[in-house]
């Protein structure tokens, strides 16, 4: 009688609490299920939805998707002129990515191992306060530093170093009539943008590397180019690979920076945009937009045999 | 007999298909529906936000209860992907967007007999090819215009005669080279500067329209643009890039738009603009209709609106523009005068060869390079191939 009354107390809510607890798979599907279907509705079918497209083809006149399964999409991706944006893009995103280790490691490992207290705080500040203001002002503000009649060249005229500037910009490929105009610039507005996110990997996995085995390197003698060179890099070469796949995929899908600073000569995203929100050609707009997938595919499956997530 | 049951079963069925046609053209105008979204080009639909004095929305919201929004676009291709997506009712589209919406079915048969100012409109506006195919319209005439040579005054000491700046390396009055120093349109419709450029200068080559080429005069004009990649250091397609590029890149000279001259010459830049020997491209637009409108009745008020309100006039003052309803430059319903349609290019329609859309069955001559290969060898030129 009186565990008959405890239930019907207890109502719907006890007998669904005493099913949870009867079968803990019920549980859990309750719990995963939401994420998982935003997963995988939401986020990958989204995404297949896409490159669905990319294996139809466009009526080039009346700008129409003709839905038929095609690979033509994908030879065009072959032509010349296409290649040339997906050559040009990854050799960005390459140097760019390079650039930034290289510029980042000094500061992470500064960073991590010697400031302390104020200057720690004023170094996370420095590294994180550009992510703070719009993306777009700050390409644009780039755009003035590096025009022909911006503050730099004013600066380098006050300083009679012009001529240095020039005879930059009159080198083939990488110059131009300004640097706002150039290969040149696209990529230091790249660099710029996308350090903090070199610098604060590298910065975490620098300061787990422990300073015992940099000073145990020192004792058995080793010079501090081996010691960085056999202990420090490769103790540190994970929070270095998961800072270039952030540098390395933001170049690579990037598509206002180009657009603003440089040759007008297109990349990726770029190419991306303009043929799935200018000129409407969805399908090639998919074939261009697997490209970046399949490169950061590759690149991952390169990082995964060099071992850098062994780390993680 | 027979054949009278035969003459009277295609009498039927045309008669059928033509009340099926007329079905998607209005017949009448009820209640407006409240709402009225335009996809336009930048400036073209004002509200007084930008300047108080152009506002010509305003009153027609007023008066019709229709609340416009607008989505400006950039380039006839956004436009044309824009109204195929589709939640619009009204586009402003250059004649090299217009065709392809026609022949996409995205835009609707428009019945003038509804627009009691269709009358005022220019008659050489009129019947356009760019919005009336097999005599049917599908649009309204809204405004025109050159694709002047904008320039700036210090480095041009008298005003160039010849599109030859932006396309041959020479050196300018200033002693300097235009290297470096000159912009192109960042669209492949550029490709017909270039044709209209040769059609001058290398007869030869019998090109009789810039926008049906056939694989010779195409050849050509892709040269003479690889020609100008050398001399360009950034193409724009943005105006108010334009605008920034002629302040602080050094740019001297450029196919532009009246829009940008007159912006810059109000920010006291040194610039005038020009239509040299050779002629220029233009643009001529016309309002149509996305075949799915949900507010085809406020559609068909805006319609009324642009030919008859103050926009004509006022739109070719703020544009630099010409109205398509010539009265409008002189009967004092806006601030345009008669002086001004002249200097913005009335008198000189002549001379202007619109933007169309190449096709491949073009009528000067057999078989002509289509639209899509223009896109492709564009981006191809601009990446230096």
């Amino acid at each position: 009688m009186s565990t008959a009354a405890h239930s019907a107390a207890g109502g719907p809510l006890a007998r669904l609490s005493d099913a949870l607890w009867r079968s803990p798979r019920l549980l859990l599907a309750i719990l995963l299920g939401p994420p998982l279907l935003w997963l995988g509705v939401i986020y990958l079918g989204s995404l297949f939805a896409l490159l669905l497209q990319s294996f139809f083809s466009i009526d080039h006149f009346t700008g129409m998707v003709v839905r038929e399964f095609t690979l033509r999409t994908y030879a065009e991706l072959f032509t010349p002129a296409n290649f040339d944006i997906i050559v040009r893009t990854v050799t960005m995103a390459a140097c760019v990515t390079l650039a930034s280790a290289i510029i980042g490691f000094p500061i992470a490992y500064y960073a991590a191992r010697y400031a302390r207290g104020r200057w720690r705080a004023a170094f996370y500040l420095g590294i994180m306060m550009p992510l703070w203001s719009s993306y777009l002002v700050k390409v644009y503000a780039w755009k003035l530093i590096l025009a022909k009649e911006g503050i730099l060249n004013w600066a380098l005229d006050g300083i009679h170093l012009q001529w240095v500037l020039d005879a930059y910009l009159s080198l083939p490929v990488v110059g131009g009539n300004s640097l706002s105009v150039s290969p040149t610039g696209t990529f230091i507005v790249f660099v710029y943008v996308w350090m903090p996110f070199m610098i604060l990997p590298m910065q975490a996995a620098l300061e787990r590397v422990p300073v015992s085995m940099l000073e145990a390197s020192g004792d058995l003698g080793a010079q501090p180019g081996q010691t960085f060179r056999h202990v420090l890099f490769p103790l540190a070469l994970p929070g270095v690979v998961a800072g270039s796949i952030f540098t390395f995929s933001l170049t690579l899908g990037d598509y206002i920076i180009p657009q603003i600073i440089g040759t007008s000569r297109l990349f990726i995203g770029q190419a991306v945009y303009q043929h799935q929100g200018v000129a409407g050609n969805i399908p090639l707009a998919a074939a261009f937009a697997v490209v970046p997938i399949l490169i950061m595919g590759l690149y991952l499956w390169g990082a995964k045999r060099m071992g850098a997530f062994n780390a993680l | 007999m027979t054949r009278n049951f035969i003459t009277a079963v295609v009498t039927a069925i045309t008669a059928a298909s033509v009340a099926t046609g007329a079905v998607a053209q209005m017949t009448a105008i009820g209640e407006g529906e409240g709402a009225l979204s335009i996809v336009a080009w930048a400036g073209y639909i004002e509200r007084g936000e930008t300047d108080a004095a152009f506002d010509w929305v305003t009153k027609f919201e007023e008066a019709t209860g229709c609340m416009v929004s607008i989505q400006t676009a950039n380039t006839s291709d956004e436009m044309v992907a824009l109204m195929n997506e589709g939640g619009f009712d009204l586009v402003t589209a250059s004649g090299d967007a217009s065709l392809r919406m026609i022949a996409g079915k995205r835009v609707q048969p428009i019945n003038v007999d509804l627009v009691p100012s269709w009358g005022t409109v220019d008659d050489r506006l009129k019947d356009a090819p760019w919005h009336t195919v097999d005599g049917v319209h599908y649009g309204v005439p809204y405004m025109w215009g050159p694709n002047v040579l904008m320039y700036n005054t210090t480095a041009f000491a008298e005003a160039p005669t010849s599109w030859s700046v932006v396309f041959e390396e020479t050196t300018l009055s200033d002693g300097q080279t235009n290297a470096g120093r000159v912009q192109a349109y960042d669209g492949p419709i550029h490709i017909a500067d270039a044709a209209n450029y040769l059609m001058f200068h290398k007869p030869e080559l019998g090109i009789k329209d810039p926008y049906e080429l056939n694989a010779d005069q195409y050849a050509a004009a892709l040269d003479l643009l690889r020609q100008q990649r050398t001399l360009v250091s950034r193409y724009w397609h943005d105006a108010f890039i334009q605008i920034d590029d002629f302040k602080n890149e050094g740019v001297v000279a450029s196919g532009s738009w009246p829009f940008q001259v007159n912006l810059l010459k109000a920010d006291n830049v040194p610039v005038a603009s020009v239509i040299p020997q050779e002629g220029a491209t233009g643009w001529a637009d016309t309002t149509m209709l996305h075949a799915d409108s949900e507010h085809p009745n406020c559609a068909y008020k805006w319609f009324e609106h642009q030919l008859s309100s103050n926009l004509q006039s006022d739109l070719s003052v703020w544009f630099g523009a010409v109205p398509s309803v010539p009265a409008a430059c002189s009967d004092g319903r806006g601030m345009q005068t008669q002086e001004g349609c002249d200097a913005n290019g009335l008198a000189q329609f002549e001379e202007i060869k619109f933007w169309k859309t190449p096709v491949a069955q073009c009528e000067s001559q057999d078989q002509c390079v289509p639209y899509y290969r223009w896109v492709s060898d564009y981006i191809g030129v601009i990446g230096g191939r």
